[in-house]
This record gives C-alpha cells, structure tokens and sequence, in this order.
C-alpha cells in the first residue's frame, strides 16, 4: 500500500509534535530518559498513526493489535504518542513523574488508557508481547503484537529466551522493533557488551529480519507492512535510530540516555526541533 | 462458627499416601473442564511437576517454555492481560525463586490473573539437596502486594485450592511437596481462599501450620492429648491473605500459639501469624521451622527430623509456649 507524499509529512510534523512535548514532559519532570525518546517517535508515529489497528476511544477493544514497551524507561515517547492518538487529555502529559499522576515514571498498567503493560525491568516486556502472541494465535485472533526492545536492554538474558520461544512457535502474528541507537546508560553498547552481528543472532533465533532507517517514516511503514506478509517468522526491525534525534546537542551522545533537560537546554532543544520541522517547508501552516 | 472439619477417620491408623503434586495435577484438569481460559506453562519439569495429565487432556492449551523460568513468567502476564488464566508450573526454587522480579513487575504489580506453582517445595526433595530444597519461597511471596500464597496440607486441598484460584482474578502462589503425604482431608472438608479451618478444637494452647506440618501437628495434638494438654489445631492453608479473626481469637481463646511449617522461620507462617498476634492480642509463640539455615541431601523422613519438623519438635515447642503462658 503506497503512502501519499502528504500523509507522510502529516506524520513527520506529528513526529516532531511528539518530539517537542517530550522535551517539555522531561523539562517539567525534572528526570526522565531523553535521548531514547526522542530517537523513536519516528517509530510510534508510524505504529499509532498509520500501522497498527486501535481505538483510543475503546482502548479495551478485543480486536486491537497491542503494542508493549519492553525498554520502558523510555515512555514519555509513549505518553506523548498516546495523548496526541487520543487516549487521554494532552493536558496530562505535564504531570509525568509527578505524584498521583497517571504517567508514572515507568509504565504501571492499569493506571493509563492505553498502556498493554508495565515495565522498567529491562528484559519483561518482550516476553509478555511473546504472551500476547501466543495467545491471539490461540484464540484464532488476526490482531498484531507489537514490540519494541532496546539494544542495550539485549544485554538481558530474558530477551533471548523470548526471542527463542517466538522463533520455536513461528509468531507471524508478532513485530518486534529493536530500538539499534548504540548507547546505553554508561556509554556505547559495543564497548558495555558487544552485542554484533545482530541481524545474524535475530535470524538464528529463527525471525526474519528487516534493517530499516528508523527515523524514516516511510522505510518504518513499509516494513511494518512486509512483516505483516510473512507467514513462517516473527518478523524483528533492526531500526538504526539516531538517539535525541532532533536536538543537535543531544544526538549521538550516550550521557543523554538517562537525563532530562534543563531551562536552557529545553530552550536550545525546542529550537532546533522548530527547524526541522520547517526544513523544506512541507509543513508550514498546520504548525503556526 | 467453627464447622466440623470432616477429616478422615483413618488419620492416626493408616491414612492413605498421596503426594500433594497430584492434586495441582489432577485439580488443573478440573479447572480446565471448568473454564477454557485455563492454560498451563511449564519449564521442561512436565512430569515432575504433575502437569503432564494437562498437557495430554488440553494439548493445544500447553505450553512448553523450556528451561526459562523468567521467560515463563512474563509471556504468562501476556497471555493473561489476553484473557487466559495461566498457571505455570516448575520446582518452587525456580519458581518463584529464579524468577521473583518478573513475578514482581509482570505478573503483581500488573494485577496479572497468573498462578505460579512452586513445585517440590521444603526439604522433602530429599536427596536432591539444598539447592532443590526451596524453604524461602512463602518469604518472598507473601510480600508482594495483590499475591494471594497457599500452601495445601494434603493432595485433596491441593486439587481444590488449584480449581478454586481459577475463580480468583489475580496472582496466586502455591506451593507444593513431590513426596507422599497423608491424606488428612475429605470431599466434605470446607475449603475457602483466605479462611483457616480449625481441625481440631482445643482450649490450651494453639498449633497453627500449614503444608506438611498440619498432620505432624495433629499427630502431636493426639499425643498431649494423653497428656491431658487440650490442643487446638488450625489448618492455615491461605498464609496471604491471612486468616485474622481466626488467630486472634485463638490467642485470645488459649493463650499461647506454636507456628508449624516446612520453610524458613523468616518470614513465612510463623511471621505471619506474629505480625497479627503481636499486632492484636499478644501471646507468647514459639516457632517450628527451618531455623535459618539451608537444607541438604537426605531422604526426607531423615531429613524432617534433622530440621526439626516432625510431631515430637512440635509438641516440644508446645511444651515451652506453655511455660511461658
């Protein structure tokens, strides 16, 4: 199914949307994850505003495909993404990490509309999207489970268990995006734990594997959409995403895995989001 | 408000031998003719574990998850956020040993409807020695919040216990011995989650146990009995949520309590029935229970002894609590 030029830049500017309120979700927080958050809300654009199948306003709807967060530290992303699909006032992503909030500072489910599961155990998340899998297979269900995994938390045993049950049961019915930004808390994963080649370990733990640019909207939708016309295989996005995508001083740089921004730096950061968001031109007016 | 317990008759003659895994094996058939919901998980233990009879009446509903205790616990949140009811099966020092955080984050802190079942739990493993031995696994259950822990007497309470946490919406613990024990209950005996049962009346002092401990600890009240020591026994089979009225009202009735269980003394029965005693109408107690300290290699009659858990430790511990009424 090819995407329009203009429902492309509709979700490159709801990217950037996203990007910019997670910069004021952590400036208002005080702590929180930036680098992670900003480097994939190209991906849950593409899964809550063009691939996956859902209702914010029946967020229980038996049919829905579910999407769990396994790297949960990086949840202002999901937040931010849940409030601008509809899930709960926008008004509401202000109060993350505060007390009594619904958007705790690490997913608690039950809490939020929207929220599959909780996290902030690194390594949890992908086994209960596994679960998710097996049981719409179970049940006759066409629905999807989505997934995404940080590479740093692959350092976790636990994944690789799920990753073995997933490839002995052939979950067709499951996507799984590893979030390939190379830093972890204490710097890059290849000098923590190398973890490459890692297309080579994913295909022998039986899935089929797609690399994909994954700040590109439009490579992440087309393979979403391949995934979905494999029938053998779990189907793992080995998304290489550039880690705080957007603020220039944030990019590539492992110190901002685990750290928000202060008054200034959110400052400096909203700023260089805006010119992105006004390069080319394609999206001004929606935003102004 | 004590209802007659209905026990066998033949329990101080020659009761007859079950062990306590045939009754998660033969209640979670039940369960799944009950409710199509109900899945089972195991980690290459299905033998052991009695969850073979399971996988062969409900094939398509069994799950093989291989030796990844950790992975089994979260794809068991999953299935259950998807409506099933998964009881996943292995050895209790696995589960919940090996994997208490994912039973922690996926399964209690996410009201997941899981039920873990520890398997050979207590030094009756026997020969298989201390790492086999799990004795702290009622410990870190019970402090989890929205975790309900049982721990059956016999194989009846441990099929009904199985087929009753399907009814239950959230995480169950229950624990369960590999060895024959006697069957001490009947068709007719009541169970119900979170309420003790009082298995025998008495006026002097009061025997609180749970698992293996409960026929020791009726042995032991026959014996005093002689002795002109009038025991009350309580089967506290649910040790979360815990029983309160009951306990209370036996402090306030005899006067003094003797804990009984096949686990660490930290935190498992006996804490338990402390932390309401003390809290509520305090009397003296005395603890029969693996006293800080791991098991080892043995066959379990050997070994109960060696630790301390049969009838003669109990009604030695009575004898003290007395003293200090």
């Amino acid at each position: 199914m090819d995407v329009t030029e203009k429902e492309i830049a509709f979700l490159e500017n709801k990217a950037d949307q996203i990007r910019e309120d997670i910069i004021k979700m952590l400036l208002e927080a005080g702590s929180g994850h930036s680098a992670g958050s900003l480097g994939t809300a190209d991906i849950f654009t593409a899964l809550y505003f063009h691939v996956m199948k859902h209702d914010p306003k029946n967020p229980d709807w038996e049919e829905r495909d579910r999407f769990v967060l396994s790297n949960a530290h990086i949840c202002p992303v999901l937040y931010a993404t849940l409030a601008h699909a509809g899930y709960f006032p926008k008004e509401e992503m202000m109060t993350l990490r505060k007390l009594g909030s619904r958007l705790q500072g690490h997913p608690h489910r039950g809490m939020l509309p929207g929220l599959e599961a909780s996290g902030g155990s690194l390594g949890q998340g992908i086994s209960i999207a596994v679960g998710m899998a097996l049981a719409n297979k179970l049940d006759g269900k066409r629905s999807r489970v989505y997934c995404m995994v940080g590479d740093g938390e692959e350092d976790e045993g636990q994944v690789w268990e799920a990753f073995l049950l997933a490839g002995k049961n052939r979950l067709n019915n499951l996507a799984v995006v590893v979030d390939r930004n190379n830093i972890q808390q204490d710097g890059f994963t290849e000098d923590i734990m190398p973890m490459e080649p890692l297309k080579g370990k994913y295909e022998m733990f039986g899935w089929h594997v797609l690399e994909v640019d994954g700040n590109d909207i439009r490579s992440l939708i087309g393979a979403f959409e391949e995934a979905k016309e494999i029938f053998e295989k779990p189907t793992m996005l080995l998304a290489h995403t550039i880690p705080g995508k957007g603020v220039d001083f944030m990019e590539f740089k492992p110190e901002w895995h685990g750290k928000p921004p202060d008054k200034e730096e959110a400052k400096k950061a909203l700023e260089d989001l805006e010119q992105i968001k006004t390069l080319g031109g394609r999206i001004i007016g929606e935003h102004q | 408000m004590d209802t007659d317990p209905y026990l066998a008759d033949n329990i101080f003659s020659e009761p007859e031998q079950i062990p306590q895994r045939n009754g998660y094996g033969d209640g979670v058939i039940e369960a799944g003719k009950k409710n199509k919901n109900v899945v089972v998980l195991c980690c290459d233990l299905v033998q052991s574990t009695r969850s073979l009879g399971f996988k062969k009446a409900f094939p398509e509903r069994f799950f093989e998850m291989g030796i990844a205790e950790q992975n089994m616990a979260g794809i068991a949140a999953g299935m259950a956020f998807c409506g099933k009811i998964p009881y996943i099966a292995s050895y209790a020092v696995f589960n919940p040993g090996r994997n208490w955080d994912q039973i922690r984050v996926s399964i209690c802190f996410s009201m997941a409807n899981v039920k873990v079942m520890g398997a050979h739990a207590g030094v009756t493993v026997g020969p298989n020695g201390g790492t086999h031995q799990a004795l702290e696994d009622i410990a870190i259950t019970r402090c989890l919040p929205n975790m309900t822990v049982i721990v059956p007497c016999d194989y009846l309470e441990a099929k009904k216990a199985t087929i009753a946490m399907a009814d239950l919406n959230g995480p169950v613990y229950m624990r369960f011995g590999r060895e024959k024990l006697p069957a001490i209950t009947t068709e007719r005996t009541p169970f119900q989650i979170g309420r003790a049962e009082t298995f025998r009346q008495g006026n002097d002092v009061t025997v609180i146990a749970c698992g293996s401990l409960v026929y020791e600890s009726l042995i032991a009240a026959e014996e005093l009995s002689s002795d002109g020591v009038d025991v009350r026994v309580i089967n506290c089979h649910t040790v979360k949520p815990i029983d309160k009225d009951s306990i209370v009202r036996a402090a306030r009735e005899t006067g003094a309590i003797v804990t009984a269980e096949e686990h660490q003394a930290h935190g498992g029965l006996g804490s338990s029935v402390s932390e309401v005693v003390s809290g509520n109408h305090p009397v003296p107690i005395e603890y029969v229970a693996i006293m800080d300290r791991f098991g080892e290699s043995g066959t379990p009659d050997e070994l109960m002894a060696k630790y301390g858990l049969k009838s003669p430790n109990i009604i030695d511990a009575v004898k003290k609590v007395l003293k200090r009424k």
